[in-house]
């Protein structure tokens, strides 16, 4: 074996440095837009221009730091002021300053401008997932983490893509115009996908406008960019861009599901079949705050196990998960679930940990209480 | 005063501090006031290290190892919050305290009881907030910036007294900021005209008066929080009329002159310290007052380049970065002056001088962050992830707290009337310089590839530059505790300080003896 020592070497260099260029990225990538290639360019011009002005002024300090000590015998010189040389370090940074000014100006106005879009989608920031909403076309949904909690926990390997997969990732068409109308729920939590540089804030009561014209397919990852709570680092952002063609294909199997799910409301569901379908929402919508074995974490968030709510009547236990408990982190899920879902949820929390209630609600109860809403 | 002096006769000149502990609690004597100021601000440099400490633990691998996303947002607040108002601007007023008065040739600050007032509310200030820690459901969590309504709607009980303790630390300030300007107008030496005074005092006038502009705005965004929050109106809430982004113009009204309150002042403190050890009178004094004027008007007009994301109308977007960008002329004419003070000078690099040599070094390169962030389409990826964490770190670390050392260094013989050991202080210097350049630097690498700033856990792809971020950390806070051990070396004792003994120092402040005496200048000097 030591007879190829080069081997070895090289094999050791590779793994050093073959690893390093997964993990040590240093440097903002250019994306994949005309926006976020041309925000790429405006990044480097600055740092250059920075880097220059920083050799030039660290080069001058440390030329006096090593020629002009002490210890060489340096005679201290007495000259103190020089209008010309103010005048100039001022004028001068002036001028590249403009110089600068002028290619942000045309990047900034042209990243302003959201008119005449081919798809409208409306993003919704919750504490602590995204809501995408297909405006005109009758197809919505959540985006959660998909990371399981052992990876996080530490109990199990971490994926390539920890804390940056999602359960149903955003679908976007390749070349469209793409405008996205920003909003929150319930505090500021920000959009951001660096591939396209996009980032909003999701501000709730306002919406803002953004948009991205997508050149190559392929999975863009993001982040909530604002801190938004306990789970602000647990919020990603997954765009899945497809050919025209590929999502017109997926937005009218979406369409097709919503229909399915209208008729799913109006079946006849037992016990066993909602506490099944309850068991899967609650573990990716409830488990955040009320934590998988129900005992939540008091006082922000009240446990579920033998709660007054969830051991009371199913009335009142069904109206607290639908409307939420305004001014607290508990949200109105009628506005996020579906009815099958928010029955599902109800009948499981009122039959799991022990709370054995053998009671269920149903979705027509659901659709009930919407209805009323509604009247 | 006559009367009084022949009832007293005898000890009249050697009226000493009291004896025991009421010497502190009841003292107006500047000397005093600022000695209380330094110690609690290092105190409360520890207590923000230590939060720090547990950010950085918790950062050093991916996954969630020691604390609770819930913990760690707590962490990351009262990091903020200690450092900026308990640890940095106690600091500055520490000094201002010790050494305006001796640097005009004053008997004392113009206030002197308001001056022991302002001291004495800080302890309770962050008494309370501190002790939010130990409440059920836990201190503040929604960041130092505290957004509403993440902050008013969404936030923990213990945000009421959050509120109290901002309003007293804001109180505080205008106090003290009010005895700088009281003192600095009123009490100088005759010939010390505005145009001979040192740049300290000239950079702390300007402060002061940043101070009593913003504070009040800060005072008025918690108090319209309050309200939100108890008597059910609805400034930052849409729901009600209100504009959760109308707190932000707010806060960053107040918050963009508080980060030139916490470096101003330093900037007076370097041009000091480089003139004393280049032995060369300082290049530009009076383009360093207009350029700190400058930097303080601009402070006021850009302060939403925080918030380029939140959708300002683009006209909007584009005034505040050309405001911002126009920052770097006055602050590169100061970096200039810097550098020609110590052009052809004779140079020797004692510890004071080390850490403002690096001063100048590291604050610029903050400030070349400091630029690009101001280029708006570019801020819409650098906004909110760890590229802005290592930018104000960048010019607050090496910037606000090095000045503090550097000040330190540059006049502990002149409160202790001993001579620091230099082999250590220059030790710190090289920790603190190697630890925070690698806890801080490679935060620019996984800002840019896309780390947000205030999460808890990560992507593996910024796994090996948090844990060198983490290390540089550990290495630059276990440092501080050295320095404390520095500190306490020199007052108990070491070579005596002579009066003046920095041989290129110039300034009234060594005209008298080392100690300075517990009264000085009882007689104004005469400035030529």
């Amino acid at each position: 074996m030591m007879r190829h020592p080069h081997v070895w070497m090289g094999l050791l260099l590779w793994s050093i440095f073959g690893q390093a260029q997964a993990a040590w990225t240093m440097n903002m990538a250019p994306g994949a837009t005309e926006v976020s290639n041309a925000v790429f360019d405006l990044h480097m011009i600055i740092f250059v221009i920075c880097v220059v002005i920083g050799i030039v002024v660290f080069g001058a300090m440390f030329w006096s730091m090593i020629l002009h000590r002490r210890s060489t015998g340096q005679e201290a010189a007495r000259f103190h002021e020089s209008t010309t040389v103010e005048t100039l370090w001022t004028v001068v940074p002036l001028l590249i300053l403009i110089a600068m000014a002028i290619p942000a100006t045309k990047t900034l106005i042209n990243i302003y401008d959201a008119s005449e879009s081919d798809l409208d989608i409306q993003v919704t920031g919750y504490q602590w997932k995204w809501h995408y909403k297909y405006l005109g076309q009758d197809v919505e949904f959540f985006s959660n983490l998909a990371t399981p909690t052992e990876q996080i926990h530490n109990q199990a390997p971490k994926g390539e893509h920890y804390l940056l997969e999602v359960d149903q990732p955003l679908v976007l068409p390749v070349g469209a115009k793409v405008r996205f109308l920003v909003t929150s729920a319930d505090v500021i939590h920000s959009w951001w996908v660096p591939a396209f540089a996009v980032k909003r804030d999701a501000i709730p009561g306002f919406i803002n406008e953004a948009w991205t014209r997508i050149e190559k397919p392929g999975l863009y990852r993001g982040q909530c960019a604002e801190l938004c709570g306990k789970d602000h680092g647990f919020m990603p952002i997954v765009a899945e861009v497809k050919s025209k063609a590929d999502f017109e294909t997926w937005l009218a199997e979406r369409k097709a599901e919503s229909a399915k799910l209208k008729e799913l409301t109006s079946k006849e569901w037992t016990l066993q079949e909602l506490v099944e379908r309850g068991d899967k929402v609650y573990h990716t919508t409830c488990v955040a705050c009320h934590q998988a074995e129900g005992q939540g974490l008091p006082p922000m968030f009240p446990a579920l196990k033998g709660s007054p709510i969830a051991t009371g009547p199913k009335e009142d236990h069904l109206h607290r998960v639908y409307f939420g408990k305004p001014g607290t982190a508990m949200a109105a899920f009628g506005k996020q679930l579906s009815e099958v879902d928010i029955a599902a949820v109800v009948t499981y929390e009122r039959n799991a940990w022990g709370n054995n209630k053998g009671d269920m609600v149903t979705p027509k109860d659901v659709l009930a209480l919407k209805q009323g809403e509604s009247k | 005063m006559s009367a009084v002096i022949d009832d007293h006769a005898g000890h009249e000149h050697d009226h000493g501090p009291a004896k025991g502990l009421m010497r502190w609690v009841l003292t107006t004597n500047h000397k005093d006031i600022g000695t209380m100021y330094l110690w609690f601000s290092f105190t409360m440099f520890l207590l923000g290290g230590s939060f720090a400490m547990v950010i950085r633990a918790e950062l050093f691998q991916p996954g969630l190892q020691i604390v609770e996303p819930a913990f760690f947002n707590q962490m990351t607040t009262m990091h903020g919050l200690i450092m900026v108002f308990g640890a940095v601007m106690p600091a500055f007023v520490g000094l201002a305290n010790w050494m305006i008065p001796l640097m005009i040739g004053a008997p004392d600050m113009a206030l002197p009881r308001l001056n022991n007032f302002s001291f004495w509310l800080l302890p309770a200030a962050f008494a309370m907030l501190v002790s939010t820690l130990f409440t059920a459901g836990g201190g503040p969590n929604f960041g130092w910036t505290f957004y509403a309504p993440l902050s008013t709607t969404y936030a923990p009980e213990s945000v009421t007294f959050f509120i109290f303790a901002i309003h007293m630390m804001g109180i505080s300030s205008i106090m003290g900021a009010i005895n700088v300007i009281a003192t600095i107008l009123n009490l100088r030496a005759p010939g010390m005209t505005l145009m001979k005074m040192p740049l300290f005092v000239w950079t702390w006038l300007i402060t002061a008066f940043l101070l009593i502009a913003v504070m009040p705005v800060l005072a008025g965004c918690v108090t319209m929080m309050l309200m939100d929050i108890h008597f059910g109106t609805s400034f930052f809430s849409a729901a009600g009329g209100g504009d959760p982004v109308l707190f932000q113009h707010v806060f960053w009204f107040f918050g963009h002159p508080e980060v030139y309150i916490m470096i101003l002042p330093a900037f007076g403190a370097v041009s000091s310290i480089i003139p004393a050890f280049s032995r060369k009178p300082l290049f530009g004094y009076t383009s360093m007052v207009y350029a700190t004027a400058s930097i303080a008007f601009l402070s006021f007009i850009v302060w939403a380049h925080h918030m380029f994301v939140v959708g300002i109308p683009v006209v909007g977007e584009l005034f505040f970065m050309y405001a911002t960008m126009l920052i770097a002329v006055p602050t590169g004419v100061k970096v200039f002056n810097w550098v020609s003070t110590m052009w052809e000078g004779s140079l020797t690099f004692e510890t004071p001088m080390l850490f403002a040599v690096a001063f100048v070094i590291l604050f610029t390169i903050g400030g070349f962050s400091g630029l690009m962030l101001a280029i708006a389409p570019a801020d819409f990826q650098y906004h909110d992830t760890y590229f802005v964490v290592a930018h104000f770190h960048y010019v607050l670390v090496p910037g606000a707290i090095f000045g503090i050392f550097a000040s330190a260094y540059y006049w502990l013989p002149k409160w202790t009337g001993h001579m620091y050991d230099e082999t250590l202080g220059k030790l710190h210097f090289w920790l603190s310089f190697i630890g925070m350049n690698m806890a801080f630097f490679p935060m620019h690498f996984v800002g840019l590839a896309g780390m947000p700033r205030r999460v808890p856990d990560y992507n593996l792809q910024f796994a090996d530059f948090n844990m060198v971020s983490s290390i540089g950390a550990f290495i630059f806070g276990a440092t501080q505790i050295f320095f404390l051990f520095i500190v306490i070396k020199c007052i108990r004792g070491g070579e005596p300080a002579p009066a003046k003994p920095w041989d290129g120092a110039e300034g009234l402040e060594w005209t008298v003896p080392s100690p300075a005496p517990y009264h000085t200048f009882v007689t104004p000097p005469e400035v030529k």
